[in-house]
């Protein structure tokens, strides 16, 4: 029965899906609704996993569950993307004719996913976990049924994704083959470093993981698929996964396999580097806004991960706090995104944006500072993340990626100055509405103000973070 | 008492320029008489401090050092007798650059008048901040509102221009930080007076100062990585050319000095020759494309390269009077390339041509401003009588006593100086008066007037006294190379116990 109440957050949103769902097929015409109620499940959600004691390591289930500070930080972070994701969308989803009652529904079941996937501690957890997120994600993927792109968005992710967990699937038998069992902790003390059977699972399992973040080389569905999804999806793509994605990232490599960092920290390596030249370079071509945020994507991912490679408490800390600010940068290009409409049209090309700061000097300034944190560029919170990322890489005299993390940044610079260009030298188009939702606007004030003000406060989210303890 | 001098040097053109974003009206004069009010306040409170500080004595003052980044950065600032000299200059220029908008933005003057606060800003973090992280910090936040003021109000090849400048200054300062994060990790601190006592473990100073060279070389800039500056002089805007001659480029000077010097001695003795060979072609081939140029921003331009590799030189003589020589002729190149750069601006405006043949016979329509320009033209080759001699004079005095060859190379470019700027002055003022349209064009305004005066005065007054400058930076210039020269004999001796 104690076991019940620290996963009460996990009983409550599965609970109120179910309610929702049932609530959806009785009453008509109910979508407005459940989706604000759908907003108020989330916050509940986070008001329960605040109430969990996250100071302890609480192993729940026979230790294949466990609530700690890292997962409490986690889905609090999950929850904020996805309550955003639901606020900011409805207006987009209403021109489109696709603001049924499913999508909210759809969105939590993937965030019950997600929460499962970030308390995992048993590789059979983490995969049904995995799995559930997963098949909310294909569905979202392609909800704008009436545009091609949209379906074809969604079955690549599924043919993909489908691959890629069951590289996944193989790399856990292997390892549950030479290790005897399924649980992080069990495996950690049985683990062997010569036994190249568990050297194999880790590489299968890295590589379907590598394909949810989208890493390099793993990362061809990121640009079509955030292309043909809406909006919307895209920017729940571009951010929540990423982060549940990311914490099995660090339970899996720094649990069971701390000792084997030998094995694991060259393919971690590879990955980072990879991502971050290739997101860097791929980019600059792009012309469409979602497919260069996808790229964008893929090279932030890349940061992320030479925190993780790095195999200290610092570095972990670090790329957490990397992918915490990155969240906030994406909300606010993604909320730039939502207030590029005008005769109930959305655009999203570069070209677009051209002159925008004749019209919408407040909205051109926002997008400003984003793009400048983006690139990295000091005092912006952008600056921050890359800073403390390469602070922990540096320790460990990793300075090969330091550098080209670093130079990877001025050619990512690039593509950024680019879009500052089009809008601030540009001529200027026709004016956009401005008649946005509240949601939108708070949502755009709330993340350009935390990213220009971040260097007030700097220590405040890294003293959070470092209460996070893994190894 | 302690009251934040610093801070509010630094916080209150921000003040103002938030105080302009949220004011409603765009062009009209109001918002540039709030700019200029900061501005000049903010000159006024610089000079006060120059009054409080106390020359005798090399430790940093007014020092005020915060919690910042968590047991790992502070907040820290403070100056000294070389800083305090950059901080006057950035507050003196700013409010000329403000008046200078008279005529030269047309569009968005409220957004100018904001960019060029916000850079104020980050010019003085930049020479006050004591610690390595707070330097990078306003060392790159400078290149956005710089990157904003040569894109939006810049000429036909903004974008370009804008670009290169960007990409390249980042290119070079991202291995700095590198660098800076190293730093960190080998003695625990960046805490700029800390390592000077401290000191760096010789075996890493060579790369640390290599990546401090990339970042110091782009802004300086240096042959060969000097090709992002014509390009960014030619298209910025009149006022954007001034902050970037008179001020920008002296954050490497002083960074060369502060950090390259005083923390790696050792590497700065080892790379000592290259730095002389760059700054020698610096120097000469500089003057030499300068003396080609038919571009009248782009030879001023060229000539800002020229008097860096000046710069650089005097500094890495390492000795009294060469860095002494190397901090004056910053300041007085910092009041002459402004001039310099307003000239060009004020017969831009009435013609809208930088091209030198478009000129000629300027003296018989617009005498005034023929004898401003005659007085910043020699004090540009560095005639006795003007601060730009005094610098001269002190960085080749400097490089006499550390290596005659270098020192008679040197000299060629001051010969080469003279050419050049004489060359532009006979051409765009005297000769026949081909040029009809040039008739109808008026003589300086009062505004202008103003300007050049402003800047006139004090280049004639440190060319004829220097005293309170030299005064200024003397002790603290001293005991930099007392305690470099110490550093470097503690590490000899150090080898050749080893051996």
């Amino acid at each position: 029965m104690n076991n019940l109440n620290f996963i009460s957050p996990e009983i409550f949103i599965s609970l109120s899906i179910m309610f929702l769902l049932i609530l959806g097929v009785f009453k008509k015409n109910s979508s407005n609704l459940i989706n604000n109620l759908s907003i108020g499940v989330l916050l509940i959600t986070g008001i329960l996993i605040l109430n969990n004691p996250f100071d302890k390591n609480v192993q729940l289930f026979n230790g294949t569950y466990v609530i700690d500070y890292l997962s409490s930080f986690m889905k609090i972070l999950t929850i904020l993307g996805g309550a955003f994701a639901l606020s900011i969308s409805t207006k987009y989803l209403k021109l489109f004719k696709i603001f049924l009652m499913e999508y909210p529904i759809l969105i939590l079941c993937s965030i019950l996913g997600m929460m499962v996937m970030i308390s995992s501690n048993d590789l059979m957890v983490f995969y049904v976990g995995l799995e559930l997120q997963s098949l909310a994600l294909y569905v979202l993927a392609s909800f704008n049924k009436n545009q091609l792109k949209s379906s074809e968005a969604g079955l690549k992710y599924f043919v993909l994704s489908a691959l890629s967990s069951g590289l996944l699937l193989y790399g856990c038998s292997l390892i549950y083959g030479f290790s005897g069992s399924t649980n992080f902790n069990v495996i950690s003390d049985v683990m062997n470093s010569t036994n190249y059977g568990l050297t194999f699972g880790i590489v299968f399992i890295l590589v379907g993981l590598a394909f949810k973040i989208s890493a390099v080389p793993f990362h061809m569905w990121a640009p079509d698929v955030y292309e043909g999804s809406p909006t919307p999806v895209t920017l729940f793509f571009a951010i929540v996964p990423k982060i549940a994605a990311l914490t099995v990232f660090i339970r899996f490599l720094y649990v069971p396999f701390i000792n084997m960092t030998d094995q694991w920290q060259p393919i971690l390596i590879f990955l980072s580097i990879a991502s971050m030249i290739f997101g860097a370079v791929a980019a600059i071509g792009q012309n469409n806004l979602k497919r260069l945020v996808a790229y964008s994507s893929i090279a932030h991912i890349g940061y992320a991960l030479a925190g993780l490679s790095v195999g200290t408490n610092e570095g972990i800390q670090s790329s957490i706090v990397y992918i915490s600010i990155y969240l906030v940068m994406n909300l606010g290009l993604f909320s730039c995104l939502f207030m590029l409409k005008r005769d109930d049209q959305y655009f999203e090309t570069i070209d677009d944006l051209s002159g925008l700061s004749k019209n919408h000097p407040i909205l051109s300034l926002s997008l400003l500072v984003i793009l400048f944190s983006l690139a990295g560029i000091p005092p912006l919170a952008g600056f921050f993340a890359k800073f403390y990322i390469f602070k922990s890489v540096i320790e460990q005299s990793m300075y090969f990626l330091a550098i080209v993390g670093l130079l990877s940044t001025v050619i990512a610079a690039f593509y950024y100055l680019r879009i500052i260009k089009v809008i601030y030298f540009d001529k200027e188009k026709e004016k956009y509405d401005t008649d946005h939702s509240i949601w939108l606007k708070i949502s755009l004030a709330f993340s350009t103000l935390l990213i220009l003000l971040y260097f007030i406060f700097p220590s405040k989210l890294v003293e959070i973070v470092s209460r996070i303890n893994i190894i | 008492m302690n009251f934040p001098i610093l801070s509010s040097l630094i916080l209150l053109p921000t003040i103002g320029a938030l105080f302009l974003l949220f004011s409603k009206d765009k062009n009209s004069n109001t918002s540039k008489y709030v700019a200029l009010f900061t501005s000049f306040i903010n000159f006024i409170i610089s000079i006060y401090l120059w009054f409080l500080f106390d020359p005798s004595t090399s430790n940093f003052q007014f020092v005020e050092d915060k919690e910042w980044l968590k047991g790992f950065v502070n907040y820290k600032v403070g100056i000294d007798g070389i800083s305090i000299l950059f901080i006057i200059l950035t507050t003196f220029i700013t409010p000329i650059c403000i008046i200078s908008v008279n005529n030269t933005i047309k569009n968005r003057l409220r957004d100018f008048l904001i960019a060029i606060l916000v850079m104020e800003s980050l010019m003085i973090g930049v020479f006050c901040s004591l610690d390595l992280v707070v330097f990078y910090l306003f060392f790159e936040a400078g290149l956005i509102p710089m990157f904003l003021i040569i894109g939006i109000w810049g000429g036909t090849r903004r974008v370009y221009s804008a670009f290169k400048f960007f990409l390249y200054t980042l290119l070079g300062s991202v291995l700095m930080l590198v660098a800076i994060i190293s730093i960190y990790w080998l003695s625990g601190t960046t805490d700029i007076v800390q390592l000077y006592e401290l000191g760096i473990d010789d075996k890493y100073q060579n790369l640390l100062w290599l990546a401090f060279f990339s970042s110091f070389a782009v802004k300086t800039p240096m042959w060969p990585v000097h090709t992002w500056l014509p390009d960014a002089h030619v298209e910025a805007p009149t006022a954007g050319s001034v902050l970037l001659a008179a001020i920008l480029l002296k954050m490497a000077g002083y960074g060369f000095i502060r950090f390259s010097l005083g923390l790696f001695p050792v590497a700065s003795e080892l790379f000592t020759p290259l730095v002389y060979v760059l700054s020698l072609i610096a120097i000469l081939y500089a003057s030499l494309v300068a003396l080609m140029q038919e571009d009248m921003k782009k030879l001023i331009a060229y000539s800002s390269v020229a008097h860096m590799g000046f710069v650089t030189l005097g500094i890495f003589t390492i000795t009294q009077q060469g860095i002494e020589g190397s901090i004056i002729q910053m300041i007085s190149h910092g009041l002459v390339s402004a001039a310099l750069f307003l000239c060009a601006g004020v017969v831009y405006d009435r013609m809208h041509s930088r091209l030198i043949k478009t000129y000629g016979g300027l003296v018989s329509v617009m005498p005034k401003y023929s004898i401003l320009f005659m007085l910043f033209t020699l004090a540009a080759l560095g005639l006795p009588g003007t601060s730009g001699f005094i610098g001269e004079f002190l960085i080749l005095m400097g490089a006499f006593k550390d290596n005659f060859l270098v020192a008679i190379i040197a000299s060629l470019g001051v010969i080469f100086g003279a050419a050049y700027m004489l060359w532009l002055y006979r051409r765009v003022v005297f000769g026949n008066l081909t040029n009809k349209d040039l008739l109808k064009i008026p003589d300086l305004d009062s505004s202008e007037k103003f300007i050049l005066w402003s800047l006139a005065i004090p280049v004639l007054f440190f060319g004829f006294y220097p005293e309170p400058l030299i005064n200024t930076i003397e002790v603290s210039v001293k005991d930099l190379i007392e305690m470099y020269n110490f550093n470097l004999n503690m590490s000899m001796t150090e080898v050749q116990n080893n051996e």
